[in-house]
């Protein structure tokens, strides 16, 4: 049962008050892509075990969208932030480089 | 009844009373636990062993015992696999042994035992195979009937349970000295501490193992602690809580039991405690180690310091003269207990070269008789010990000297209580001196901080000292505050005075070269009966992962998930393999520690409050009236209302005539409806729709598809265009908050530069479809808005009021009929329900339910999400291209439509069907075939029935179908196949079955 | 390999049991293989024996990071069953259900294939609609399943509770010939047998590289050194997408946690299983008397086989709900495993971006009960270089296509 603090309202919850919601900061293609970009954004999704960015929803509570900075091996969430951005916040980026030297940093 | 004249310090011997055990009396202190009582009149044998049926006496004084096992209560009541080690004594209850028929002294299971040499570990892998029919009609239901351990109740559950929400600072588990004085040091910093142990008592083993702290004997430091944590407001303390798990990111559970004895009580049974803690002391203590010698398994052969137990908290010991057996200091207090209780002690058997530390010397003193470099070759005995054989430790068994006694009392060492701390992840270390698996405080389980959040405390360190274990505790209690924003107060720990301990000798096998034949009477799992020769043929068979070798074995899975017998397994697997023992590891340690019930889980939601129900604003009307409910999604809606000397299918043909020869009335609230609104609501809601929704005029209706990206139909629905900036989008009643949610989505995360907020607005409104060539009469007796042709064109809405409630009248109809969706306040629903209804009676108004919707809208050849589509139909499937934007330049979905497969003509698609026989109604999800078979073998399936109906107003079977080229078939016939060789034959047609022209809706 | 018997059992007897020999080799890696299978699981050990036996390919090993059978394997709840709605998976679903029933006797192996019948719950209309026809698509794919109603789930099943307050059941799919296997056996069987035909499995043997050249797969480097092959198939539930990584593909996979419990042992309640899908329950009793009970996935990528506890209590409120009886019986025990999801929940089975490397992964929820068709249908891939006929329809392709396999159309869930 994991522990999220929504951006929005600053509220920590736990996860059943939130809806995971896969993979953040996704490129979308649509009409005009080409057939490979198309279908890696809808199918391909990373499943990284180590860091990753997703969506959630805080279901039960305000209802916005937001993104989690989250490692898939340890839990460990290393920052929820607002889901209106194309890539994660520098503040969050410079907290996982810390903490995880090895990461390879957002592609 | 057998008391000692000394000890008892939890019983009140002034009190008895009886409970029953197998139909005998049984005489009992309040106090007691059931095993305590049991042993106080002599019962040795308490229950029969999972695959040989052997005799089982009490091994255990806590929640290890892997044994003593009751059948608690009767009938409703009856509560299987009871450990009685830990349960209270009530008056009257009733216990029963387990796993023997027809009694526990005269069990036929024990046939097992007696051909134990051809059931070794995973002898059910090697046979049982032929014939082939026999395991499944032979050898499987013996096996299944001779296994399992207690008895479910045959009856629902008539206790009730309740779940507590806790959220603190520190949870200290264990409520022995070093959880108290941990609770006490984090509860002075001010940190909100709550404190569970699983006994009814606190205390732990310092109430029997009494040392000196602080100048005081434990049991006083004890009192005086308690009492000064019940002062702190902010400390709680709850015995007879056990906690069960511990789970990501500081989650606990824990059991509470609140009430053995629920009969004739509104007590709750148990109550889960679900725990947020920031940090988590697990103060659990450490479990002794039976030693693994031929015979240990015989009733009168228990641990060490349970013995001492029964003696000191309950005067009561489980025979009178005790042979001891062990590899450490720590089990001469046991001989001494005995020994000044008036227990014989004949020897004390132990397997070191030598014995001289403080507690042997005391035992010396007292004239206690002891070997050294002792083992036990063999108990004798069948159902109760009647004598021991020794012989060397060193040796293989070659017999020294037989003993007479009637028990025997091992003591193999303790290993720490680390499975909180495992749980979630914390690792452990062998500490080679106290041959033990610890927790290494390196590598704590980590929370969503990325910290450690368990910190052991006491004994389950590994540290078993009282000393240490109480400096630890305090050091523990100090961290746990300060990493949970608190500053803890300095000053020195309380000390406490215990004889020091020689070293231990790691014992694993007693003697250490004992042969086959003892081996294979040296149990490990008292409960699963597994023996050191099985875990050895383990090794040599190549299952040589301790995983392998537990689930070949069973060893470690039985009801105490391997307490007693984990450990011991593990080293002989070493010692098999040749290879060190934190080489082969432990097998993972899962919640819960011990069992908790399944009720508690469940908590209070069964029956009404298993699911909450949504209802709409006339559903108390609809229950009233006849309703026969039908669940959709969370709500429930009428699918018919049944009158008197009707079936439901009569009613439902009834509902469908009067609504298409006069009128009928449906309460359509829970259809889903969401408000999207804002400067780019339209540019927004023509990016969710395939079709154009930006040049709805206001006061218009459209109906739209939503496709997910994929391009797959997912919900559809009416849209009214409210206003230049808003719009109220309809969705199916299971999708309203799935759509919503969807909206929201794509709103926040992708095109979060719209300027558009949306509601949910499903419950605000109470919808009443008004449906039926009476249709406009009705609304006009009810007074208010002009409701005329004219005024109210088809597809349009207007506002207004009916009947003096303030309405939204949309001119809409998923039924082919002259048709009103009204909206009201849901506050008024009931109230514009009764008006329309009054108003109607003219006309011969009536309520219809789900069923006749749907055939209705069937007969209008209207799809229906979750009948047509299924996750993998397209618009174009369904014919539905005409709301599919060419214009558009995106919309979601729009990509994944253009890909070729999704324009193949050898696609399903949507088809009438007419039977040839007009009284043939096709079952639903009938598949058609044509000759031949498919790739696989098959019969070759071209396509399946979605929705199947008799049309009473056509009087002719009618359905609808996803047929392979569906849409270049018209008017051929179609062959469907059904059970007992049965063909239905149905002709291919337009699937608008009724009022093509849509004459009837427009008027 | 010695033959296991009752009489060979009591042969050992008066041996005390000292003549039986490794239930499979401890194999050393040879430098090269025919093929190279990573994944010591259910799927890639089926894999390997049915190389060796329908196509004589038996310089195959199959590597294993940890200890054969400890992934999904051994962690599932052992749900056999074949009644799936659409074509293709009814076709591999049911070849595996057919292996399965003369399983024990082809290894010589008693993985107690107990076909006790496998019943799922119609609690909806809706629900009771799609059990209707996927009824009839079984008849006519020859799958013997039934549509049966409540009556005779009564009898079917008498613990259960036909009326509860929220869903009733409406009707049932009967599938009388699923039921149930001990899930280690499976893996031990193939492991012997296949073992015994000369397929070397190495545990312990961790893959940490992909060797290529510019005309596909070369080799993989392990933990135990350099291994060349000539094909490779990755059979790692749970791992698919990492080693995926390693080769430089990505798949249509996200790693998602699984919940499962068992309650302690009590003497026989349910003969069969029931799925109660509405609900999000499903249950059976194992030969222990242990009730095996399955949860649900987390929402969210997870490789930690840990429990987590809203899944479970949900399953158990609905499974009391269902049950009623079982409510004062306790929870022994409660697991995680990491299963592999893909677009359309389905498996796949197939070529890769790599030439040399195949997959078999996507099993989601359910893959246990397919081992021996998905074994069948990879050895027939890996041997030919091409899908048969049970495999094609499974390939990673699908997806570009929108060619869905999706059985979510007739069940919540897959199991």
């Amino acid at each position: 049962m994991l522990k999220l603090t929504c951006p929005y309202c600053g509220v920590t919850g736990e996860e059943t008050e939130f809806h995971a919601g896969g993979e953040a900061h996704l490129k979308r293609f649509g009409p005009g892509s080409g057939d490979e970009d198309f279908t890696n954004y809808l199918f391909s999704r990373k499943n990284p075990r180590g860091v990753h960015f997703e969506r959630w929803r805080h279901q039960y509570g305000c209802g916005k969208w937001f993104h989690a900075a989250r490692d898939t091996g340890t839990l460990e969430v290393f920052g929820t932030y607002t889901a209106q951005t194309g890539e994660p916040p520098a503040d969050i980026v410079a907290k996982i480089k810390a903490k995880r030297p090895e990461w390879e940093g957002f592609a | 009844m057998k008391r000692l004249p000394t000890g008892g310090r939890l019983i009140d011997r002034t009190t008895t009373f009886d409970m029953i055990f197998n139909s005998r009396r049984i005489t009992a202190h309040p106090g007691d636990t059931v095993a305590a009582a049991l042993m106080a009149n002599g019962e040795r044998m308490v229950g029969r062993s999972f695959k040989y049926h052997r005799p089982r006496g009490i091994v255990a004084s806590g929640a290890e015992e892997p044994n003593a096992l009751m059948n608690m209560g009767e009938g409703e009541w009856l509560e299987p696999n009871q450990r009685s080690t830990v349960t209270p004594v009530v008056k009257g209850q009733s216990f029963e042994s387990q796993n023997h028929w027809p009694s526990l002294e005269f069990d036929v299971g024990v046939i097992n035992a007696k051909l134990s040499r051809f059931f070794p570990a995973g002898f059910y892998y090697k046979t049982f195979m032929r014939p082939r029919w026999a395991w499944k009609h032979l050898f499987e239901p013996v096996i299944r009937q001779s296994a399992g351990l207690g008895k479910a109740p045959d009856q629902p559950d008539p206790d009730s349970y309740e779940q507590f929400y806790a959220y603190t600072d520190v949870l200290i588990v264990g409520g022995g000295i070093a959880g108290l004085h941990a609770a006490l040091e984090a509860g002075r910093a001010g940190a909100k501490v709550l404190l569970l142990e699983q006994n009814p008592n606190l205390g732990g083993r310092a109430l029997v193992d009494v040392v000196d702290i602080d100048g005081k004997p434990s049991p006083d430091w004890i009192a005086a602690t308690i009492a000064a944590l019940e002062d702190m407001p902010n400390v709680t303390i709850r015995t007879a809580t056990m906690a069960a798990g511990v789970f990501d990111h500081g989650y606990v559970t824990a059991q509470e039991q609140v009430a053995t004895y629920t009969q004739g009580s509104d007590a709750p049974r148990h109550r889960l405690w679900r725990i947020r803690a920031t940090r988590i002391i697990t103060a659990t203590g450490a479990i002794e180690r039976p030693l693994t010698f031929a015979g240990n398994d015989i009733p009168g052969v228990m641990l060490a310091a349970a013995v001492r137990d029964y003696a000191e908290l309950y005067a009561t010991a489980p025979g009178e003269r005790t042979i001891i057996v062990t590899n450490n200091d720590d089990a001469y207090r046991t001989a001494l207990t005995l020994h000044s209780a008036g227990i014989a002690v004949p020897v004390v058997l132990d397997a070191r070269p030598e014995a001289t530390g403080t507690l042997p010397e005391q035992a010396r003193a007292a004239g206690i008789r002891i070997e050294t470099n002792a083992a036990i070759a063999k108990v004798h005995g069948k159902r109760k010990v009647t004598s021991v054989d020794i012989c060397d430790h060193t040796g293989a068994g070659d017999v020294r000297e037989t003993i007479p006694c009637d028990s025997v009392a091992m003591s193999g060492g303790w290993s720490p209580v680390v499975h909180l701390w495992s749980h979630c992840g914390g690792k452990l270390n062998w500490d080679e001196a106290n041959a033990m698996f610890a927790p290494d405080p390196k590598r704590p389980p980590t929370g969503d901080d990325g910290e450690g959040f368990v910190i052991p405390a006491g004994s389950a360190t590994g540290d078993l000292h009282a000393t240490q274990a109480l400096a630890n505790a305090a050091e523990a209690g100090r961290q746990a505050a300060i990493e949970a924003g608190f500053t803890p107060s300095v000053g020195a720990a309380p000390l406490a005075t215990a004889p020091t301990e020689y070293p231990m000798l790691p014992v694993w096998m007693m003697p250490i070269n004992a042969p086959y034949k003892l081996r294979s009477k040296a149990f490990l799992d008292f409960q699963n009966d597994v023996k050191a020769s099985d875990v050895a043929l383990a090794a040599r068979e190549g299952f040589t992962s301790v995983e392998h070798t537990k689930r070949y074995t069973t060893l470690g899975m039985a009801t105490d998930q391997g307490k007693l017998s984990n450990i011991n397994g593990l080293a002989i697997l070493a010692e098999s393999l040749n290879t060190p023992i934190p080489q082969v590891g432990t097998t993972t340690f899962r919640p819960p520690y011990t069992p908790i019930s399944l009720a508690a889980i469940a908590g209070d939601a069964r029956g009404p409050l298993f699911k909450p129900t949504r209802k709409t604003a006339m559903d108390a009307w609809h229950d009233a009236n006849g309703a026969d409910w039908e669940p959709v999604a969370d709500w429930r809606r009428p699918y018919t209302y049944v009158r008197d000397g009707e079936t439901k299918r009569d009613a439902v043909h009834r509902e469908i005539l009067n609504t298409r020869n006069h009128v009928g009335m449906l309460d359509a609230s829970t259809l889903g409806k969401i408000l999207v609104k804002g400067p780019d609501a339209g540019k927004f809601l023509d990016l969710i729709y395939t079709n154009m929704m930006s040049s709805l005029a206001v006061g218009k209706c459209r109906y739209g598809l939503m496709c997910s990206e994929n391009g797959f139909l997912f919900d559809d629905g009416v849209v009214a265009r409210l206003s230049e900036d808003s719009f109220l989008c309809h969705t199916t009643s299971g999708g309203s908050d799935r759509v919503h949610a969807w909206m929201e989505e794509w709103l926040q995360t992708e095109w979060w530069d719209l300027q558009v907020y949306t509601a949910n607005l499903t419950e605000q409104y109470a919808q009443i479809a008004v449906v039926g060539p009476d249709a406009r009469n009705v609304l006009e007796s009810m007074g208010g808005m002009n409701v005329s042709r004219e005024a109210l064109p088809f597809m349009t809405f207007a506002e207004g009021e009916l009947a003096g409630i303030p309405a939204r009248a949309y001119r809409i109809s998923f039924s082919g009929e002259l048709s009103y969706e009204i909206a009201v306040p849901a506050s008024r629903g009931q109230e514009f329900w009764d008006a329309a209804l009054a108003a109607g009676a003219a006309h011969s108004i009536m309520p219809y339910g789900t069923e006749a919707l749907h055939v209705m809208r069937a007969e209008k050849g209207f799809i229906m999400i979750g009948d047509e589509t299924d996750g993998t139909v397209t618009p174009l499937d369904l014919n539905l291209g005409w709301a599919v934007s060419k214009k558009k330049e995106d919309f979601i979905g729009k990509r994944a439509l253009e890909r070729e497969f999704f324009h193949r003509t050898d696609r399903k698609q949507l088809v009438g069907l007419m039977p040839e026989n007009p009284d043939d109604v096709l079952p639903d999800g009938a598949h058609a075939v044509e000759p031949g078979t498919n790739i696989y073998g098959q019969k070759n399936m071209i396509g399946h029935v979605t929705s199947t109906y008799y049309s009473p107003t056509l009087k002719h079977g009618i359905a609808m179908a996803l047929i392979k080229g569906g849409a270049q078939r018209l008017g051929e016939t179609l062959s469907f196949p059904l059970e007992g060789g049965k063909v239905i034959k149905a002709k291919i047609v337009d699937p608008v079955f009724y009022d093509k022209e849509g004459a009837r809706q427009n008027v | 390999m010695k033959r296991y018997s009752a009489f060979a059992l009591a042969r050992e007897a008066f041996r005390n049991h000292s003549g039986w020999e490794r239930a499979w080799r401890a194999a050393v890696p040879k430098d090269e293989y025919d093929v190279v299978i990573v994944g010591a699981g259910g799927h890639g050990l089926a894999t390997a024996y049915y190389l060796a036996k329908n196509h004589g390919i038996s310089n195959v090993a199959v590597l294993e990071k940890g200890w054969l059978g400890g992934g999904n394997t051994g962690r599932n709840t052992t749900i056999i069953r074949s009644n799936y709605l659409q074509d293709e998976s009814a076709a591999i679903y049911e070849k595996a259900r057919s292996l399965y029933e003369t399983l024990s006797q082809d290894l010589n192996y008693n993985i107690m294939f107990s076909p006790r019948g496998v019943l799922m719950l119609a609690q909806t209309e809706h629900e009771l609609r799609a059990w209707k026809r996927t009824a009839h698509a079984n008849r006519l794919a020859g799958i013997e399943s039934e549509l049966v109603d409540p009556q005779q789930i009564k009898k079917i099943v008498p613990i259960i509770n036909l009326d509860g307050p929220r869903y009733p059941v409406l009707g049932g799919l009967w599938q009388p010939r699923g039921g149930t296997a001990r899930h280690d056996a499976v893996a031990w069987g193939y492991a012997r047998k296949a073992s015994a035909m000369g397929v070397d499995i190495i545990q312990q043997c961790e893959v940490t590289g992909v060797d290529r050249d510019a005309n596909g797969v070369t080799g993989v480097q392990t933990s135990k050194g350099a291994i060349r092959c000539k094909k490779l198939c990755f059979i790692v539930a749970g791992s698919s997408g990492l080693l995926a990584e390693m080769a430089g593909f990505r798949l249509p996979i996200e790693s998602l946690a699984l919940q499962a419990t068992v309650s302690e042992p009590i003497k026989p309640i349910i003969d069969c299983v029931v799925m109660a899908n509405t609900v999000h329950g499903y249950l059976s009793q194992s030969d222990k008397g242990e009730l095996v009970i399955g949860g649900g996935t987390d929402g969210f990528n997870n490789y930690t086989q840990r429990g987590s506890f809203q899944h479970i209590e949900e399953t158990i409120r609905a499974l009391i709900e269902t049950f009623p009886v079982i409510s004062r019986l306790k929870q022994l025990r409660q697991w995680g495993g990491i299963v592999d999801i893909t677009g359309d929940r389905s498996p796949i089975i197939g070529k890769t971006p790599v030439p040399g490397i195949f997959v078999n992964c996507g099993w989601g929820t359910g893959g246990f009960k397919a081992i021996p068709g998905s074994g069948w249908a990879t050895a027939e891939m890996l041997a030919t270089g091409e899908p048969g006929v049970l495999a094609q329809s499974f390939s990673l392709d699908r997806f570009a296509e929108g060619r869905m396999i999706d059985e979510s159309v007739a069940a919540a869930v897959a199991h």
